[in-house]
């Protein structure tokens, strides 16, 4: 009966999204005040009917009701109940289901917190976000349906994934799609805006609160997937240049492009066509994903479920949605007319190149994703592109804007001149430089990419503190009071750039200096790495609620005193008869130890891998420091003076 | 260029992916050739399943055609095989020699037991180091190995009646 309802309430919501495009787009070529407000009714429907469906395949997971064909293949009655939960999306048709959803919430909250936007340009916006809630409730109903029966009921599950059994489930998917989903806001401000012919700086200030926020939400998404796959694989990456996680990473890199050449947008009215095109190429790289990893057409580490009509769908799908964006781009762009003029040197050509290098660096990791299936396609063999190229491509691509990133943040607007600039900047060039060069000396390995990492990270930091320092000294407060008086928008830029020098610094340390060492351990034996010294006291078997496993339990000291006992698993998971490795992993500020158990080689040793991976956390908490930046910029009460908004709006 | 083309641009570059992606749905991403393929078979020495104190390798079929068949009692995609096994060896057509992979070698021979026994000799890879020398990564996987222990093709996941027809058993009478 539940799961009936679910499937009724999908019905219900794509009936309802239908009026909801069908008013808006008619009303707003009306002006029709009375249609656009029926549009907007129907929103509200459609966003309570598709989290009724969500909830009723949430309450199918949590009844065990093994007789939806869905809950069977991705649950089990051993299953905990969060896992249980977190199974809703752990399949196709349920993560379609999570997209769909979340792309209601994103058009509910548009409705909410867009009352002070002319009610035509808001009509078009909830429009457009319609269409695209239309091709997925379809592509739900009619290809992926969650509540299709299966009929004699199953005994029992055939269980969720082991390695999708982790706190991680929980929270990625969900966070990840906000992300990815929330693109369409700015996507349908761009389409709205083309659509009404007007690319005013005003619209540059409204899309950018939407866009930073589903950024927070990716950069965020993308960090917990990448601890994720830290501690749960076991071999302790944090980044395997997969084609899924490829996916998530291009509409990241366009998002950031987007985010500063909104900027630019907002304060100059430059660059109109540039973010409009941007914003439209986001959300074609989101739903680019959805097809990648929905359609079969790359395998990965990540190929769940795959199916040729699926990847059909999608890929008309995405050919009437971009391609029609592009249309309409290119239909409208002659009439926009050029923004304000600006100089060679200034704070808009850095952040217009700095724009270039991320679409380059888009490009590659595209070009490195697509290519297997490229040369497949034209016959010409089967390839696996891996990280070498990434990582061949990725720094060199990357360190210009690095560079650009300092000398923005100084630069004037309109007009700047170098002089002025290397002057300002000498020290903290000095600086960062002479410290690249020394300290990898001192920490006892010196390689030029160690340097080139340190250079870049505090080239960063230095160029911060002097933006800062200057900041305050304009004020002249005591400097707590003019910190906090600083605009939230340029604290939040200073702590996002800050973030990213973070993350620098980790990956640079762990790339350099982190030690590996795979062993054979007998119980009693010792290892010493690193200055730490793992005594491995044996293997104990333990049961979980569905899985055995044997726990490995190590001793770790440093100077003879204890530093951390570490209990690594290697799990049977029972239900799909599927060994896990649990790794066990002390944090700390400065580094990580990380044990992970092999197979047992017998005679009681067993196959032990230890790592010690210094400033790895560092890596993810750059990630949020860069969200952090982003939340503070949104907070900004410029973009709150609503009133004002309304008083001049066309 | 004109003007107005440079807009067109984005579309141009969108819909030349777009024909790239239509022509990937129609391939099988699955569909890895093997390196091995035109090599001969590695070698190697394991422990029967039927008698623990004897063994196998691929040298004893030299001189005919024959199948080695990678399977094991967890794995599901090998139950839905068995029956073309069963079908298979009952036609007599060639040998079929079964590496049993991570397996234990009680649960392997109940399978055998309960469902029948397809196989010639099924020699017992309990680490799965052979299965490195033969690049498996998947369980089912199978090798046509030719008279002079010459890897010819290789079936990755289970083979069906279907492949079996079509691809395999034309293969076989070629080299026979």
């Amino acid at each position: 009966m539940i799961p009936e309802l679910g499937q009724f309430s999908l019905i219900l919501a794509l009936l309802l999204v239908m009026l909801q495009v069908g008013f808006s787009f008619i009303g707003a070529t009306h002006n029709n005040q009375l249609w656009m407000s029926v549009g907007t009714s129907a929103t509200r429907g459609q966003f309570i009917f598709t989290g009724m469906a969500f909830v009723c395949l949430a309450y199918a997971f949590y009844a065990n009701d093994f007789s939806v064909l869905y809950v069977a293949s991705n649950s089990n009655s051993a299953l905990p109940l969060e896992y249980r939960l977190a199974a809703v999306w752990g399949g196709h048709e349920g993560s379609i289901l999570l997209w769909t959803t979340t792309l209601s919430l994103w058009t509910i909250a548009v409705t909410l917190f867009s009352r002070h936007l002319p009610a035509v340009f808001r009509a078009r916006l909830i429009g457009t976000m319609g269409l695209i809630s239309i091709g997925f409730l379809m592509f739900c109903l009619f290809t992926s349906n969650p509540f299709d029966r299966l009929i004699p009921a199953a005994l029992d599950g055939r269980d969720l994934n082991p390695l999708l059994q982790d706190p991680g489930m929980v929270f990625h998917p969900p966070v990840l799609y906000m992300g990815y989903v929330g693109f369409s806001v700015a996507f349908g401000f761009a389409i709205a805006a083309l659509l009404g012919g007007e690319l005013t700086q005003q619209w540059a200030r409204w899309t950018r609160t939407w866009t930073t926020a589903a950024w927070i939400f990716l950069t965020v998404g993308i960090a917990f997937g990448s601890e994720w796959a830290y501690y749960e694989l076991g071999w302790g990456g944090w980044w395997f240049w997969d084609a899924v996680e490829n996916a998530s990473f291009m509409p990241w890199l366009v998002g950031t492009a987007l985010i500063h050449s909104l900027a630019v947008t907002e304060k100059r009215g430059a660059f109109k066509l540039w973010t409009v095109l941007l914003a439209i190429v986001a959300f074609s790289l989101s739903l680019l994903g959805t097809f990648l990893v929905r359609s079969g057409v790359l395998t990965s580490v990540h190929a769940f479920a795959t199916d040729p009509e699926r990847g059909l769908f999608i890929l008309i799908f995405l050919g009437l949605v971009i391609g029609g964006a592009l249309i309409l781009f290119a239909l409208r762009a002659p009439q926009v007319g050029l923004g304000g003029r600006f100089g060679m040197v200034s704070r808009e050509s850095f952040l217009l190149s700095n724009n270039v290098i991320m679409i380059a660096a888009t490009g590659a990791v595209m070009l490195g994703t697509l290519y297997p299936l490229f040369l497949d396609a034209l016959g010409m063999g089967k390839i696996s592109v891996g990280p070498p190229y990434f990582d061949a491509v990725f720094v060199p691509v990357m360190t210009p804007a690095i560079f650009l990133m300092g000398l923005a943040i100084f630069s004037k607007w309109k007009n700047d001149d170098l002089p002025t600039l290397a002057k300002r900047l000498k020290w903290a060039f000095a600086v960062s430089a002479a410290t690249a060069l020394l300290l990898p000396l001192v920490l006892g390995k010196w390689t030029p990419l160690i340097s080139l990492g340190v250079l870049m990270a505090l080239w960063i930091f230095t160029t911060a503190f002097v933006s800062l320092r200057q900041r305050l000294q304009q004020r002249q407060q005591g400097w707590l009071p003019a910190l906090f008086g600083l605009p939230r928008a340029y604290l939040g830029m200073i702590v996002a750039h800050l973030g990213v020098a973070v993350f620098i610094t980790g990956v640079t340390m762990v790339k350099g200096y982190e030690v590996e060492q795979d062993l054979r351990m007998s119980p009693g034996e010792s290892a010493q790495i690193g200055g730490y010294v793992f005594r491995f006291e044996g293997v104990s078997d333990a049961v979980g609620p569905n899985y055995i496993a044997a726990k490995g339990l190590f001793k770790v000291t440093r100077n003879d005193k204890l530093v951390a006992m570490l209990v690594p698993e290697k799990r049977t998971y029972m239900v799909q008869n599927m060994p896990m490795t649990e790794a066990a992993i002390q944090t700390g500020f400065f580094r990580d130890l990380y044990v992970s158990l092999g197979e047992p080689i017998g005679d009681d040793a067993w196959a032990v891998r230890i790592y010690i991976k210094p400033f790895v956390q560092w890596i993810w908490g750059g990630c949020l420091l860069m969200a952090a930046g982003g939340l503070l910029a949104i907070l900004d009460p410029r973009y709150r003076r609503r009133k004002k908004d309304e008083q001049i709006a066309p | 260029m004109r003007p107005y083309l440079r807009y067109l641009l984005p579309l141009a570059i969108f819909l030349v992916l777009v024909g790239f992606f239509a022509a990937g749905l129609k391939l099988n991403p699955r569909e890895v050739p093997s390196p091995l393929i035109d090599k001969p078979a590695p070698a190697f020495d394991l422990p029967l399943l039927s008698d623990v104190g004897k063994k196998f390798s691929p040298e004893q079929m030299r001189g005919q055609v024959w199948v080695l068949n990678v399977w094991a009692s967890w794995c599901g995609a090998c139950r839905d095989e068995h029956p073309v096994l069963m079908a298979m060896s009952r036609q007599g057509a060639l040998a079929i020699v079964g590496l049993n992979y991570k397996d234990t070698n009680a649960e392997a021979a109940t399978v055998l037991k309960n469902s029948g026994n397809p196989y010639q000799f099924v020699a017992v890879d309990a680490d799965g180091r052979t299965g490195i020398d033969y690049g498996v990564y998947g369980v089912p996987e199978s090798y046509i190995i030719d008279k002079q222990g010459i890897i010819r093709y290789k079936q990755i996941g289970p083979m069906t009646a279907n492949v079996l027809r079509e691809k395999i058993m034309p293969l076989v009478k070629g080299l026979q």
